[in-house]
């Protein structure tokens, strides 16, 4: 018997070495099943919570263009997460009850989330560092072994793109503003960097799952990679942008090939991941108060679509 | 009133209410009930924005005085927004959203299909162009109008009381103001006399299907298209142009 589970947890690493996608209906072990509904809920539930933090200002959108511009990226979120939650359910779990996780406090989402969006630059801000962030994440999950969770990416990322490059066109437009603008900007910047760092998770040295994750093809790059990799990529759209990252040992490492930084804060990482954010209270409240007085709204359309059945049943039958 | 100021006022009238209600819809997004919801409410609200856009642009055209869409969206005074009164109905719960959509695109749809044949022909092919989103509009709000009223006891109470409510506010929609006779007869705007039965019509099919009562009440507020507001205007507005405000003159 253990033998038989033995073989079959072995082929079935064979398959993903080999680079062939696990799809639902396959054979796995069930703690890939169980990493994955993890993994793929949270990311759903980052999208729905991460749906917030911007939703705070569509009504305050400085211009119209902007607005629907926002409306959409904030739109394209909640088909994200739908597309997610949908990937997550063909490992046999509902939606309902990844929601109930969510509001329970069991499942957790992206911690960038419990930040506050205090000035319209925020919004800028949120594009070009988050999404940027997320889509370094996210181009390396188009390769993972599951097959739903890989195609959502692709599917995904092509947004996400889209979403950055609009969130740096917004910094940039402040930047080449008044000075009221690039104040704005700046403060915004100060504010996001170090957390967005953060989203990369903890440092190898710390981290628990990236050795299985990476067997599994979930990771193929260390946090510590993506972290480097995202320092690099953004330091030169910040001189671009002709803003400073409030850091100052950032400086460039010729024998490296890379910018070395300053040290996160890991404390603050923890307290928020922990629930003790700025807004971690707010973010969880407004997910359970949608959840709670939809709850009306979800029963009505189940039972309206029930008499609808029996109307058709009734009908057909005469 | 000359012709060219007519248009113009006939275009915010047009365009006001379309922004009203898609702000009242973007406080939204995020919030809904389900996820489909939210993605439905946000994608009528992005609707209404489009068109606001076509119907400002173009004003600003007409205005002539160098005046962009965003000026005309967002430095106005209260008093200066033509929106029916409807619009500014707040989010009480989702009962409340429906009936309001409802009302409010079933009027819409009746209003562009006339406006198709506008002898202005910008307000023809906007009209033509926002007919196809509306058309989706009537279908989503009319089957949630439905659904509630014909789901449980409870969304049947629900839909019930924000119809009562939302009464008073629906006849506005087909009552004519001075500015839209003028423009009807000069052929660019809409005839609300020949809407006027088609909409109750509607509105009362609607209703009947979905189980629900019609009020009896027959006198209507009105007042938002000579710019007599509900006091919910001021603080739609606050939001709407805070940025404008704060930091005016700047590009975004």
């Amino acid at each position: 018997m253990s033998n038989s589970l033995e073989n079959l947890e072995q082929s079935f690493q064979d398959r993903i070495d080999r680079g062939e996608k696990i799809e639902p209906k396959d054979w796995m072990p069930d703690r890939y099943r169980k990493t994955h509904i993890r993994q793929i809920s949270q990311h759903a539930h980052s999208e729905i919570v991460g749906m917030l933090p911007e939703g705070n200002w569509i009504t305050r959108a400085p211009s119209l263009r902007r607005k629907v511009a926002l409306l959409a990226k904030v739109q394209d979120e909640a088909g994200h997460g739908l597309y997610l939650y949908s990937a997550t359910e063909t490992l046999g779990i509902t939606r309902d009850e990844l929601t109930e996780q969510l509001l329970a406090g069991k499942a957790k989402y992206s911690s960038i989330f419990n930040y506050p969006t205090l000035s319209w630059a925020d919004i800028g801000a949120i594009g070009w560092l988050v999404d940027g962030a997320a889509i370094i994440n996210q181009v390396m999950l188009t390769r993972t072994s599951f097959g739903p969770y890989a195609r959502a990416m692709v599917r995904i990322c092509k947004e996400e793109s889209f979403h950055q490059r609009q969130g740096f066109e917004i910094m940039l437009t402040l930047c080449r503003g008044t000075e009221a603008q690039k104040q704005m900007a700046q403060y915004a910047l100060d504010r996001w960097w170090w957390p967005c760092l953060m989203m990369f998770g903890p440092p190898d040295a710390e981290s628990t799952h990236t050795e299985q994750s990476m067997k599994w093809k979930i990771k193929l790059k260390t946090n510590d990679e993506l972290r480097q990799q995202m320092v690099d990529q953004t330091v030169p759209q910040a001189e671009l942008l002709g803003l400073t990252i409030p850091d100052p040992h950032l400086k460039w490492n010729e024998s490296r090939g890379h910018y070395d930084f300053g040290e996160i804060d890991w404390d603050e990482f923890w307290r928020v991941v922990k629930g003790n954010g700025p807004c971690n209270k707010e973010r969880l409240e407004a997910r359970r108060k949608a959840w709670e007085e939809g709850a009306w709204v979800r029963e009505a359309a189940l039972a309206y679509a029930e008499k609808e059945a029996e109307r058709t049943a009734v009908s057909a039958a005469v | 009133m000359n012709d060219q100021q007519a248009l113009y006022q006939y275009l915010l009238l047009l365009g006001d209410s379309p922004m009203i209600l898609g702000h009242r819809l973007s406080e939204l997004c995020g919030h809904g009930p389900s996820l489909e919801t939210d993605i439905a409410l946000t994608n009528i609200s992005l609707d209404l924005f489009g068109q606001v856009r076509n119907y400002f642009q173009y004003a600003a055209k007409v205005q002539a005085e160098g005046k962009s869409e965003d000026d005309i969206a967002f430095l106005r005074l209260a008093h200066e927004h033509r929106n029916v009164l409807l619009t500014e109905q707040p989010n009480t719960d989702f009962a409340h959203v429906i009936g309001r959509q409802m009302f409010f695109d079933t009027f819409h749809q009746l209003l562009l299909e006339a406006l198709r044949d506008s002898k202005d022909e910008q307000i023809a092919a906007i009209a033509h162009k926002s007919l196809k989103e509306v058309k989706y509009h009537t279908r989503f709000s009319s089957e949630w109008v439905k659904r509630l009223g014909d789901g449980t006891a409870e969304s049947h109470r629900r839909m019930q009381d924000a119809l009562d409510h939302l009464w008073p506010y629906a006849g506005e929609l087909v009552q004519e103001s001075p500015l839209e006779k003028q423009m009807k007869q000069q052929g660019i705007g809409a005839d609300l006399e020949q809407i006027r039965p088609l909409y109750w019509e509607r509105v009362n099919a609607i209703l009947r299907e979905a189980t629900l009562e019609v009020p009896e009440n027959s006198w209507f507020q009105a007042g938002g298209k000579k710019g007599i507001h509900t006091e919910h205007l001021g603080y739609i507005l606050s939001d709407l142009q805070y940025m404008q405000r704060a930091y005016p003159n700047m590009s975004w």
